[in-house]
């Protein structure tokens, strides 16, 4: 799973749909892999607007990566900012380990980069 | 032909092999691949768009996104097909999830979302504590808050017959999306159908 996605979906639980507990989903046991992948600039630019900042910095510090700003860079991007972007929201991925929701706890495991967001019917 | 629809649920009807089956059948290939590129037609979005592939299975339409210079994320039921697509190297970021179930992102992720072949699963009830009505409506409400405003999406699918087709398409009016169906080559046996959905327009049927 890329960072990317993390910082986009959201606990599956019904119940955890109004909580502001469930996201950002917490990594546990994250294995990273980077891959590298072609430089989007106009995606980054249309995707920023849309990434939540400060749960950004906190996925990426609790894998590791601390030398995001603390506020989303604002205006002209500049073309490092866009490469640290991409090489973090695009390149790195969660290959193994768990996604756990702060507010029901349950764990989505990860397998080979896919997580588990199947449910038993009774919590969706 | 039996339609796969009947014989099993889509987690189990499409194993290892029916996986391996339907990506590497270069018939399969051309059509999934023609009607993705219909889809994009008929979502006229600017390059580098973030796209929801529902039912993206072995990466076959995700390949074409890429092509077009979009990045997407999947999800699929079956995690045979999500195999076959880590097989194929395929780009996108995989999810196994049921859209039955709704879509697990926060309100306005997506520019867009694409599905070719595959919400017509949601009107196989699945079991005794789940209805068709109940998994079309968590799908089209989670769809609809997933995308951005103005966000659009297009859905191949193949309904059974009128109900379902009338049960797909009244869902998603539902659900609050303007909702339009498209039919190419009408009355014969090629004929496609394409449900095109915009978020935050009038609820009018085409
Ligand atoms: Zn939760």
């Amino acid at each position: 799973m890329k960072i990317l996605t993390t910082n986009y979906i959201t606990c599956a639980v019904k119940a955890c749909k109004t909580s502001s507990n469930a996201f950002p989903l917490q990594f546990r046991d994250a294995e990273l892999v980077q891959e590298e992948l072609e430089l989007n600039e106009e995606f980054i630019k249309n995707i920023l607007p849309r990434i939540e900042w400060p749960a950004l910095v906190q996925t990426a510090a609790s894998l590791g990566f601390t030398t995001l700003p603390s506020t989303k860079p604002e205006g002209d991007l500049d073309e490092q900012m866009i490469k640290d972007l991409h090489t973090l929201l695009v390149e790195t991925q969660v290959i193994s380990g768990k996604l756990v929701c702060g507010n029901c706890q349950h764990e989505y495991n990860i397998h080979q980069g896919i997580a588990n967001f199947l449910l038993p019917n009774h919590l969706v | 032909m039996s339609r796969p629809e009947d014989t099993a649920p889509p987690d189990l009807f499409y194993d290892d092999s029916e996986a391996k089956k339907y990506t590497s059948s270069s018939r399969i290939q051309s059509i999934q691949a023609s009607m993705t590129r219909r889809c994009l037609e008929l979502l006229d979005l600017p390059n580098s768009s973030l796209i929801l592939d529902i039912g993206c299975g072995s990466g076959l339409s995700g390949e074409i996104l890429d092509e077009e210079g979009h990045t997407w994320i999947g999800m699929d039921i079956s995690a045979s097909m999500l195999a076959v697509a880590l097989d194929r190297d395929t780009t996108g970021d995989l999810l196994l999830a049921d859209m039955g179930q709704g879509i697990p992102f926060r309100p306005g992720t997506f520019d867009a979302a694409v599905s070719v072949s595959a919400v017509q699963w949601l009107c196989n009830a699945e079991s005794s504590d789940v209805t068709a009505q109940g998994r079309l409506s968590r799908f089209f409400d989670g769809l609809y808050m997933s995308l951005k405003r103005g966000g659009k999406a297009v859905l191949q699918f193949y309904p059974k017959n009128e109900l379902q087709r009338t049960m797909i398409t009244g869902a998603a009016v539902k659900a609050g999306f303007g909702a339009g169906l498209l039919e190419d080559d009408p009355e014969t046996k090629n004929q496609k159908l394409y449900l095109v959905l915009t978020v935050g327009s009038g609820g009018e049927l085409a």
